[in-house]
């Protein structure tokens, strides 16, 4: 594991919530984009329940790793296996995994010309076929639980940003699924709506649920996670449970990331 | 200096302020002639000389159209009179410019057929027609199979009335409506394989396209009436009119196509991610998410070319088949109408049914538009 250098720690103590198996389990992966190596040689694995918070600087690869685990972006080498599914370009696989990964988006990407409630059955009705009736009483629970039950028959274009994130957590909470992936989640909203979003997302993480955050809210990342990886130019540089990570950082690259953006 | 002024201290304004009325000024009918004809010399000129030009043309064209025009009587009045429209010379061919020569005693079959068109596209235009996506699915699916089908006849001992005998407005229908009803999903398909990922689709499609954007619709025309039926065996015979129909509707999915994919390539990539990550498949994907938003986006474009495509049936009449502007053109040719009033009146008769039916289709477009917007997209 040490094979490229870098600073990693023993994993995380084990919390409670988090049971042995592995549910992510990325082996020595590499991505291109053309002649440019994003991703190199990524080693993962993602127990089940674990939060995992990814950070790093912009241009690390953060994202473009988490949205190789939904197959949003192709690795060309090594093996990436979520959920005892083999990753490759098996159509059947892909949609079988995209089923149990609930991902959100840095800006959304709710379907505007759908109201709250049809953004929140579109996939329960057509990809799980579930009657419409329950489909919404399911989504009316989800958006209960992020709190906009009442914005249900609104358009995405008439609610706020923090409001549109959380259709957009409730949007994937629908399909049931065993992981969540976050992208951003919070970069698009204005500072006072960041907390609405991050309170639900704290909350989902309490539940147990399995996640995968790329975000630059560090205390969050204190608060929930069990592990924070630090990325540089496409590698993982440094992971750690989140109280060392933060107190005692061992390479120089996180050092002064975290230098530069706890400064303020 | 200016920074003596300012209190040192920060303030703060306790209370809303209350609204005012906007100066009298802005509003009201002299403020709006001001603001909008008269706010400049140049504009003042360009009025003024606007007006001019209103007042040399407006009574003129009323005058000959309907003032002093001719609007009963035969023949003969309209040559007593021969300065104004004739607009007799319509009554008189009335049945044929609407049917052709479509046998007179078979002609409810037509009637059938544009009646059940315009009752369906009344009932599409209201919102609250109960069961209106069964009648949607009827008027696209079924109305034109069976359209065909009671106009041609030899059925249920139905005459067989050759498409030869088909004309005028029913025939201009025939044509334009089989095109748009044709190209849309056809330039759709055409669209999304010209983005396809697989090469062979994309290289298909977009030979397609070039192909069909690339030549004329004379020429496609031609090409259908004249050069296709020496591929076939001399014994194998074609229609004329559904020639005509197919080539009309495959130059129009081309012009379809490149409009539908001005949407598609206006949809975020991230509507497709969003769609990919809840495990839509491809095809539902288009269906559900980005087909509905892309074909909203270019709604006028399509509208556009339908317009384009129902003008442009005017020109099977270069291969022989008489639609309306054609049947028109012949009968001013009859003898007994040689008045020097008639060509105009039949020319602008043919101009104000085209124009009736491009108008209601642009302003059903901007119907749709408004009822599909849902508030700002991000």
């Amino acid at each position: 594991m040490n094979d490229h250098g870098t600073a990693v720690t023993p994993a995380a103590p084990v919390d409670l919530a988090v049971s042995d198996e592995v549910v992510i389990r990325i082996v020595d992966m590499d991505k291109w984009y053309g002649q440019f190596h994003v991703l190199k040689s990524i080693d993962l694995q993602v127990r089940r329940g674990e939060r995992i918070v990814v950070c790093g600087p912009s241009g690390s690869g953060k994202s473009t790793l988490i949205r190789c685990i939904n197959r949003l972006e192709e690795h060309q080498s090594g093996s990436i296996n979520v959920d005892g599914i083999e990753l490759t370009s098996d159509l059947k696989n892909i949609d079988a995994i995209r089923r149990e990964v609930g991902m959100v988006f840095q800006h959304f990407n709710l379907f505007p010309h759908l109201t709250v409630l049809e953004n929140c059955t579109l996939a329960p009705i057509w990809v799980k076929k579930m009657p419409k009736k329950e489909a919404e009483e399911v989504a009316m629970q989800y958006l209960e639980r992020v709190r906009i039950p009442e914005q249900a028959n609104k358009f995405p274009g008439q609610l706020s940003g923090g409001q549109q994130q959380r259709v957009a957590i409730a949007r994937s909470l629908c399909m049931n699924p065993k992981i969540m992936l976050f992208d951003e989640p919070t970069s698009a909203l204005d500072p006072e709506m960041i907390k609405e979003v991050l309170d639900v997302m704290i909350e989902l993480a309490h539940e147990g649920m399995t996640m995968v955050c790329v975000t630059h809210e560090m205390g969050f990342a204190k608060t929930v996670a069990n592990r924070v990886i630090f990325m540089d130019e496409g590698q993982i540089i440094e992971e750690n449970a989140p109280e060392p990570f933060f107190n005692n950082p061992q390479s120089e690259r996180t050092q002064l990331f975290l230098s530069q953006i706890l400064a303020h | 200096m200016a920074a003596n002024a300012l209190p040192r201290s920060g303030t703060v304004h306790a209370g809303d302020l209350p609204d005012k009325p906007a100066p009298i000024a802005t509003e009201g009918p002299i403020a709006w002639l001001r603001d909008n004809l008269f706010s400049s010399i140049g504009n003042t000129v360009l009025t003024l000389l606007g007006l001019a030009l209103v007042l040399l043309v407006v009574p003129p064209v009323i005058g000959w159209s309907i003032t002093s025009a001719n609007w009963t009587g035969g023949a003969e009045a309209c040559r007593a009179n021969p300065t104004a429209a004739c607009w007799p010379f319509i009554t008189a061919r009335w049945e044929q410019f609407v049917y052709g020569f479509y046998p007179s005693g078979q002609r409810w079959r037509a009637n059938i057929v544009l009646w059940t068109l315009l009752a369906g596209i009344v009932l599409l235009a209201f919102e609250r027609t109960p069961g209106r996506r069964w009648i949607a699915a009827f008027m696209l699916l079924v109305f034109p199979i069976a359209s065909f089908v009671l106009l041609y006849g030899g059925f249920f001992g139905l005459r067989v009335v050759d498409t030869a005998r088909w004309g005028g407005f029913m025939l201009t229908l025939v044509i334009a409506l089989s095109g748009i009803v044709a190209s849309l999903p056809l330039g759709i398909v055409l669209a999304l394989g010209r983005r396809s990922e697989m090469p062979v689709v994309r290289l298909a499609c977009t030979l397609f396209i070039e192909f069909w954007r690339g030549i004329p619709l004379v020429a496609v025309l031609f090409m259908a009436s004249v050069m296709f039926p020496l591929f076939l065996p001399p014994d194998v015979s074609f229609d004329q009119l559904l020639r005509a129909v197919i080539g009309v509707a495959l130059f129009a999915s081309a012009y379809m196509a490149e409009v539908v994919r001005g949407g598609l390539q206006a949809i975020p990539k991230g509507q497709y991610e969003g769609a990919m990550a809840l495990g839509l498949p491809y095809w539902r994907m288009m269906r559900l998410i980005v087909l509905p938003q892309a074909l909203k986006i270019v709604i006028p474009g399509i509208v556009n070319t339908f317009i384009g495509l129902f003008k442009d049936t005017t020109l099977v009449l270069i291969i022989g088949l008489l639609d309306l502007l054609g049947i028109v053109q012949s009968s001013i040719n009859d003898p007994n109408w040689s008045i020097q009033s008639v060509p105009y009146t039949g020319y602008a008769f043919v101009a104000l049914v085209f124009w009736v039916c491009c108008y209601a289709m642009a302003r059903y477009s901007r119907y749709i538009e408004a009822k599909l917007h849902t508030g700002h997209a991000r």
